[in-house]
């Protein structure tokens, strides 16, 4: 294993360590250009259109954080349908006390990310697929009681108030602004987030758990991290699905199937990449348009590609795409590349680690 | 009186939780899979049993003797496919694989059998009779037997692990599987039979269950499996007995519960075992190997 110690004075040594293997200054470029074109949308599209697209917002949040939480940090969560219910109640309750919906947005996120540290105390204490039934038995825990609260709809649930003053098509266009910004924070949070300390501890303990513990990895603040980001992000988006419906009911914003849908779109467009996830909510968003007149048949489809997917190609869509063009939109690695090669080596270089960073990490 | 009552309701609805618990400690202590797909296919089961009765017109207690053998004929099948090919790619894959088995059975029932709720059996007297103990406590026939019933499970599955030579057999595998392998045991096969043995208890939960209440699509995870997980962690992993204590405790939990509020059954459960989650996370009885 080669550990270098600060990536910045090895070039001298006959080699380099950078980022990806091409220039990613376009890939940046790129993304900025197709997140300004979305913006703009609400102004050339049909309002169902963006109603479309706010969806997608929402499964491609709901999976990228899924996708930290079980790719990275190895936590198969199977309940983080608790914080897409807690963020709608949180954007329900403010909402009922006067605020508006989209001010309340924010205030649910973070709620919700200050939810997640007294249960993931409850949940650490078990682990991977007990882990995963006990998520799943808090999400139905927090329901059951939300659900005893008549004021804020008991069981049935109640229609968001506070779009009075707003028109139709400004609810829908900012609706939709909401949905963009979620899903490009949430992007830009895990990117960021991986490419500093916590990507290198995670990274350690995804090759080995007991070796990242014995070099100082701090793994279980790790995890309590990805679980509290993963908490915040999953109720931003259950904040924009209640904002989106215009109503918070119990069995809906509560429901397992958004587990499903993040699972299932991470394993499909390949979990433990950023990438991975918006191709898998592409798939999903197709699957989901063309049988929506079929019922339950699409998450049927979308399960069985699941299962298939996680059987026979473990690094799913994005996979295939990379073994073949080597390519990342997100890198978040490193690599280590003699001088002179140009980047011209065959095969994937192990993302290097740096000795310091994992000590202290 | 009633609160006496309620206690007695919650012990003999624990045989019933112990007995959705069975297959999914079994799973967990041979092949450590945890099958999120557990309770679905106990509502499969119960399925099956109305669907074979409807048509033949059987007894529905012969049904039993059809539903159980076909549940495990199918648990083989699926260890030996599904279930041991993503064992062989990790712990992350087995939960993936089983939960997505769990949502396409759960929405496939949704697709092809509505979402209505169905009952086995209802005009039985085993299931519709009652004897009374005083005046006011009404215990159910049906609730005695299925409490037995999970009593011989859980004694039969005990004698079966630690006296038989097949349960040997089983152990060894679980323990090292290679190691057993290279003494000669085929663990895939023994896990294989390991599965057959917990689908059939799954089978039983899942026909007693609707016996007892209804089944409907959503039953397999929002009481089967979460109830089942429950008795497990509260009892303690990995002790059968255990189980049986978890199943009543939660049982009693949530009939206490129900009497103080009607609405607060299963809500009561579940902070019993948040309860137990934080006070003591090891389950209520010692950790130990059952396997």
């Amino acid at each position: 294993m080669s550990v270098v110690t600060d990536p910045a004075t090895s070039s001298a040594a006959g080699f380099r360590v950078t980022r990806s293997r091409r220039n990613v200054a376009w890939t940046g470029a790129v993304a900025l250009v197709v997140v300004v074109v979305l913006a703009m949308f609400p102004y050339i599209v049909y309002s169902g259109t963006t109603a479309i697209l706010v969806q997608a917002f929402i499964v491609l949040t709901l999976a990228s954080m899924w996708n930290l939480l079980a790719g990275y940090g190895g936590l198969v969560s199977v309940g983080q349908q608790a914080f897409v219910g807690l963020g709608a109640y949180f954007v329900l309750i403010l909402a009922l006390h006067g605020a508006s919906p989209f001010a309340a947005l924010p205030v649910a996120a973070i709620g919700c990310g200050v939810a997640a540290f007294p249960l993931w105390w409850l949940v650490s204490r078990l682990r991977s697929g007990y882990f995963a039934i006990a998520t799943w038995v808090l999400a139905a825990t927090i329901m059951l009681f939300i659900e005893r609260f008549s004021s804020i709809g008991g069981g049935t649930g109640m229609p968001l108030p506070g779009f009075a003053s707003l028109s139709p098509t400004l609810i829908t266009a900012y609706t939709y602004w909401a949905g963009l910004a979620v899903t490009v924070a949430a992007l830009l949070a895990i990117y960021i987030l991986l490419r500093g300390k916590l990507g290198l501890v995670l990274t350690a303990i995804r090759d080995d758990e007991v070796a990242a513990r014995s070099s100082g990895a701090r793994v279980g603040l790790a995890r309590l991290l990805v679980f509290v980001v993963a908490g915040a992000g999953c109720g931003a988006a259950g904040a924009v699905l209640a904002i989106s419906q215009l109503q918070v009911q119990p069995s809906a914003v509560f429901s397992v199937n958004w587990t499903a849908e993040m699972a299932f779109a991470t394993i499909i467009g390949g979990i433990g990449t950023i990438e991975g996830p918006i191709i898998g909510t592409a798939v999903f968003m197709v699957l989901q348009q063309t049988l929506q007149s079929y019922n339950a048949w699409y998450l049927i489809i979308f399960g069985l590609v699941a299962i298939v997917v996680a059987l026979f190609a473990r690094r799913g869509l994005w996979g295939l795409v990379d073994a073949r063009l080597n390519l990342r939109l997100f890198p978040v690695g490193y690599y280590l590349r003699l001088n002179g090669e140009n980047g011209s080596a065959k095969g994937r270089l192990m993302p290097l680690r740096r000795g310091r960073e994992v000590a202290d990490g | 009186m009633a609160w006496v009552n309620a206690i007695i309701q919650g012990v003999l609805t624990g045989g019933l939780y112990a007995l959705f618990a069975c297959g999914l400690s079994l799973m967990f202590g041979v092949m450590k899979v945890v099958n999120l797909a557990h309770g679905d296919l106990a509502v499969v089961a119960g399925y099956i049993a109305i669907g074979i009765i409807a048509v033949t017109h059987v007894p529905v207690l012969w049904s039993f003797v059809i539903v159980v053998p076909v549940m495990a004929v199918l648990g083989y099948a699926l260890q030996r496919t599904i279930i041991q090919g993503a064992l062989n790619r990790g712990v992350l894959t087995t939960l993936l694989v089983t939960f997505g088995l769990s949502i396409v059975i759960e929405n496939a029932l949704l697709q092809f059998a509505s979402a209505n709720s169905r009952s086995i059996g209802a005009s039985l007297t085993l299931v519709r009779d009652s004897f009374s103990l005083g005046s006011q406590i009404q215990i159910g026939y049906l609730l005695v037997v299925i409490f037995a019933a999970a009593v011989i499970v859980l004694l039969g599955l005990q004698y079966f692990l630690s006296a038989s030579k097949y349960g040997r057999l089983i152990r060894a595998s679980a323990d090292d599987p290679e190691a057993a392998q290279l003494a000669g045991a085929d663990y895939r096969h023994v896990f294989g039979i390991a599965a057959a043995i917990a689908f059939g208890t799954v089978a039983l939960a899942g026909m007693a269950y609707g016996m007892y209440s209804q089944l409907a699509p959503t039953t397999g995870t929002d009481t089967i499996l979460l109830f089942a997980f429950a008795a497990v962690v509260i009892g303690g992993l990995g002790s059968l007995w255990g189980t049986l204590l978890g199943g009543v405790v939660l049982g009693v939990a949530q009939q206490i519960g129900a009497q103080i509020n009607i609405s607060d059954e299963v809500l009561a459960g579940y902070i019993v075992f948040l309860a137990v989650l934080v006070l003591r996370p090891q389950g209520l009885t010692a950790r130990r190997t059952q396997s």
